[in-house]
């Protein structure tokens, strides 16, 4: 692999309290590339995620140990506030603000400090466009989020995490919710992002998995029921000529 | 057989409910009705707006204002929402948001028991505490007994009611939110600010419509440190914030002063007073509603 590294784990180990749930995983993200996480359920995909904008520090009782780092930064060197700008995440259950349609973009540059009238406007429209939501919404901008549909709720929530520039989007799993056309309209979404963001997607559909991302990351339960990483590689070879038999079995629907 | 005396029972216990609901609903009817009669020779002998806008009370005389009352019983509230809404809201996002469980474990019921203090209690130690200390300021004709002394126990009182539904309503925020503007890089405080307490908007009001509602009924606290005189609250000096150190008298206050030894159109008089006071609480909770729908989004 030549490309370009964005983010990497160093033997991460995750614990709730006791209980281990990332056993020792090491893997280089690319930069630019759409990177799919899959494994059966409770295989600690989410919780691999959400170590790169620390969002596990939120649950009482959290370890982490071993390094997670951004363009070579150690994210725990790094002011939470400011990672989780540079690093944004779009949760699986749409959940936009209870705030009418601009405010829920507005609220990240907000956050951070932009209050100026034109700027805002100026990032509330293009981070609608970047997420194929604008021509939808751009009449009734003061309408509330909550009266969207599943799909564009979720385009909202992309465009709300667009508009404080961030570097990479964490996505977790966000087309469960989805009917089939507003889950393919998420997937050309991310094939047009992909130019400017690094994306990481954890899912549960293989499908998704194989016809949307650049690269596979494959994780499953080891034998204390701690996430362990399987298999990494591009996403062609890891659905074709899987090196790890249990992969195959995997994929191949033989369990999960 | 056994299916058909469930649904016997099933029938029964609707019944028992829907009794329990009417007769709920037939005490209020009937108690307002009461007052209501009771006050209308008032209304009628009167005239609704001379009871409403006069600003003398002289039952020896057959005068019969309200209006003192009516500005003593808002002045005492607002003092009181002024005060307690702040201090409440505080305890109520500690506990909610910030607060480990321990500190928790101590606050929450500490102003539960709060709550459960009689008002008579609260009204001596506001005679014997904070009368004496207000009387220390050095104003003229300063006794005290005062809308300030008044204020201040109100807003203690209030304090449980408001602390422990506004706590329910932040709780019961979804922490999808939370973590939503978390994830975009907000702090905590942005977060409380800027998504949480908006999200628990209708909760708070509610909670402060309840604190008003015991604002503007208590009655034995209120008569133990506001000192009772039927004056037009006003500043004692050029200062206007003077007017807190002012004798008043709240509705619930003449009601239970008067009662005992009334007759005659000055009882009919007093039974107005519930009417206005009844009506006040209405008014006051019709208007935080629509505060609450009309922000709503």
């Amino acid at each position: 692999m030549s490309e370009e590294t964005k983010l990497q784990t160093d033997n991460l180990d995750l614990y709730y309290n006791k209980f281990k749930a990332l056993n020792h995983i090491s893997v280089h993200i690319p930069a630019n590339r759409i990177t799919a996480v899959i494994g059966p359920s409770g295989c600690g995909k989410s919780t691999f995620l959400r170590a790169f904008n620390r969002m596990n520090e939120l649950i009482p009782d959290v370890r982490v140990e071993g390094q997670v780092l951004l363009d070579g930064q150690d994210v725990f060197a790094l002011d939470e506030v400011e990672l989780r700008r540079r690093v944004g995440m779009v949760f699986q259950r749409p959940n936009p603000f209870p705030k009418s349609i601009y405010d829920n973009v507005a609220y990240g540059p907000r956050a951070h400090g932009i209050h100026n009238h034109q700027m805002l406007d100026a990032i509330v429209e293009r981070s609608l466009r970047s997420a194929a939501i604008w021509d939808e919404v751009k009449d009734e901008l003061g309408k509330s989020a909550l009266r969207l549909s599943g799909g564009q709720q979720q385009r909202l929530c992309i465009a709300r995490a667009l508009a404080v520039e961030p570097e990479v989007i964490l996505m977790d799993e966000p087309a469960s919710a989805l009917d089939p056309s507003a889950t393919l309209r998420i997937e050309e979404l991310m094939q047009q992002l992909k130019a400017e963001y690094t994306i990481l997607i954890v899912t549960h559909n293989m499908q998704q998995a194989a016809r949307a991302s650049d690269y596979t990351a494959f994780f499953m339960m080891d034998d204390n029921r701690a996430g362990t990483l399987v298999e990494f590689g591009p996403t062609r070879q890891i659905f074709t000529n899987p090196r790890d038999h249990r992969t195959e079995d995997y994929i191949s629907g033989r369990f999960g | 057989m056994a299916y058909k005396s469930a649904r016997l029972m099933d029938r029964g216990v609707k019944g028992i409910l829907l009794a329990a609901a009417f007769l709920a609903v037939a005490i209020v009817f009937t108690i307002g009705l009461f007052i209501l009669r009771q006050a209308l020779p008032a209304f009628s002998q009167i005239g609704v707006f001379r009871l409403l806008s006069g600003t003398e009370w002289r039952p020896s005389q057959s005068i019969f204002g309200l209006l003192p009352m009516i500005l003593g019983s808002l002045l005492v509230t607002l003092g009181a929402i002024v005060m307690g809404v702040p201090l409440a809201l505080g305890c109520a996002i500690l506990m909610a948001e910030i607060a480990p469980r321990s500190i928790t474990a101590v606050i929450r019921p500490a102003v539960q028991l709060l709550g459960g203090i009689p008002s008579v209690v609260f009204g001596l130690f506001g005679m014997r505490v904070l009368v004496p200390l207000i009387r220390q300021i050095p104003v003229p004709s300063n006794t005290g007994f005062s809308i300030l002394a008044a204020s201040i126990v109100l807003a203690v009182m209030i304090l449980p009611t408001i602390t422990t539904v506004s706590e329910d309503a932040i709780r019961a925020v979804s922490g999808d939110y939370r973590d939503a503007s978390l994830a975009l890089g907000a702090t905590k405080w942005q977060t409380i600010v800027g998504v949480v307490l908006p999200a628990a908007r209708s909760g708070i009001v509610a909670s402060v419509v309840l604190g008003i509602g015991r604002a503007l009924g208590e009655t034995m606290a209120m008569i133990m440190v506001i000192g009772n005189s039927v004056i037009i609250p006003q500043p004692l000096n050029d200062n206007p914030l003077t007017i807190l150190l002012s004798q008043a008298r709240t509705l619930t206050g003449n009601i239970a002063v008067e009662i005992g030894y009334s007759s005659g159109l000055q009882t009919n008089a007093l039974y107005a007073t519930g009417v206005v006071l009844f009506l006040l609480t209405i008014l006051i909770n019709s208007l935080a509603h629509a505060l609450v729908k009309e922000r709503a989004i």
